[in-house]
């Protein structure tokens, strides 16, 4: 029924519950109904990426999803990338290697270049840029995002060995 | 934009969903991955009474082998294909056709059912579908029925299934030991759908070639099986003259449209051009028999 349903989900660890539509896209319902802004809506028809959260640990698109689909689920969004204060890895990475301009794309780029370091910690710079042209850029050119995630992945996997993640 | 009203329903085994189309009589929509539904709500260009979504039926995602087939199940994600071992092993033209579907994002809630059914020329697996002559099941409150890839499309986006028919299942026959296969595909930006792909599967019988299975995505109101080309390489072998035959021959089997993205001369030519790319790098592949 087209009546407003409830959505329960965990958010950045944090269990959430809403009221919506049951048209509401998963992203309009992060930002408006749960107030986490991080998440951007960008082409709503699943190119550009820039809605991208992770959903049970995997990337995907938040604006082909519907809110009440995501009931139960446990969601990531870049507001949940910091950790203590500190930033992540990735999010480091990024600010060093000017992995950003205007900023619109970058949670996007995130949350979709974790999911990838995931799948694939060795991923060398072929497998990136396939990887990562999941998310659109109109400022930067890419090329300091790819520098920004080849040294996430060696910063990664330095950690992983040190046993600290 | 944002999607119009619909109901929506989801219900939690096949026979309540097929209830609910019966009783929405071809108004609505069933959901599986909404990679490819949900941009068409979001535009508005569809615009269904209700949607009965698949993701809380429980048993239609799993891969497995039966009666020398791989059978999907029509919720199966496309990651989950992309790192199946039993795809790799038994049907891998599927598992590399997969990793050109859309981004890994899009593949995280994609599904085999979803792709077949929604029936996109261009898209990869109706391409293998076709090649290797694979089925789908079809449930309805009729009963099950089978239906081979060259019964199942009919145009653009359309398919022979009725409006109270679920697409249950994808069968696929396994590749036989020491089968070489190619997905050759040409799209302007890494992700996008093909202008033209080939979906290749060669076996070698010493010098001879004891099968081939050619289809081609983008050139046509729906997937093409190029059997007058299969048959050149399976009467001469898989010699450099027989591949430039074949893909001559290829070239001339279909009647692709012109569109925004390419003319119809275009797309023929390109057609010749990744057969015979797709059959040389199936060919390296195979192994001699025996």
């Amino acid at each position: 029924m087209s009546v407003p349903v409830t959505v329960r989900l965990t958010v950045n660890g944090v269990p959430r519950e809403g009221r919506c539509e049951p048209r509401k896209l998963l992203v309009d319902f992060l930002r408006e109904d749960l107030g986490l802004t991080g998440t951007h809506v960008g082409c709503e028809h699943g190119i550009c990426g820039a809605c991208t959260i992770l959903l049970d640990g995997q990337a995907a698109r938040s604006c082909l999803m519907l809110a009440v689909q995501a009931d139960g689920a446990e969601i990531t969004t870049v507001e949940g990338l910091a950790r203590d204060g500190g930033l992540h890895p990735l999010q480091e990475a990024f600010h060093e290697h000017h992995g950003l301009q205007c900023g619109f794309c970058t949670p996007g780029m995130l949350m979709t270049a974790l999911d990838l370091l995931r799948v694939k910690p060795d991923a060398d710079e072929a497998e990136i840029r396939a990887g990562m042209s999941a998310v659109l850029c109109r400022c930067t050119g890419y090329h300091g995002i790819i520098e920004a995630v080849k040294a996430a992945a060696r910063k990664l996997a330095r950690s992983a060995t040190e046993g600290r993640t | 934009m944002k999607p119009p009203r619909f109901d929506y329903h989801a219900p939690s085994s096949v026979d309540e969903a097929l209830a609910l189309l019966a009783r929405y009589g071809g108004e609505a929509k069933v959901l599986a991955g909404g990679q490819s539904l949900v941009p068409l709500l979001n535009f508005r260009l569809a615009r269904p009474a209700a949607l009965v979504d698949l993701n809380r039926v429980s048993g239609l995602a799993y891969i497995r082998e039966a009666e020398g087939q791989v059978r999907l199940g029509a919720m199966t994600r496309q990651r989950a294909i992309e790192f199946s071992p039993v795809v790799a092993g038994r049907v891998p033209l599927l598992g590399e056709a997969t990793r050109l579907v859309g981004h890994l994002p899009i593949r995280t809630r994609g599904t085999i059912g979803g792709s077949i059914a929604h029936a996109d020329p261009s898209a990869e697996y109706p391409a293998v579908l076709t090649a290797l002559d694979g089925e789908v099941v079809a449930r309805s409150p009729r009963g099950e029925r089978l239906l081979r890839a060259g019964e199942l499309f009919r145009s653009y986006l359309t398919t022979s299934l009725a409006p109270d028919e679920i697409l249950t299942e994808v069968r696929l026959p396994a590749a036989p030991a020491g089968a070489g296969w190619a997905f050759e595909e040409l799209s302007r930006r890494h992700g996008d759908f093909a202008i033209v792909g080939i979906a290749a599967l060669v076996v070698r019988d010493g010098p001879r070639c004891a099968m081939a299975r050619l289809a081609a995505a983008g050139a046509g109101a729906v997937p093409v099986r190029l059997r007058a080309a299969e048959e050149i390489l399976e009467r001469e072998g898989l010699g450099d003259a027989a591949i430039d035959a074949a893909a001559a021959r290829a070239a001339d089997l279909v009647s692709p449209d012109s569109d925004v993205h390419a003319s119809a001369a275009y797309r023929r030519h390109l057609t010749g051009v990744l057969v015979r790319r797709a059959l040389h790098r199936a060919a390296a592949r195979a192994g001699a028999r025996g």
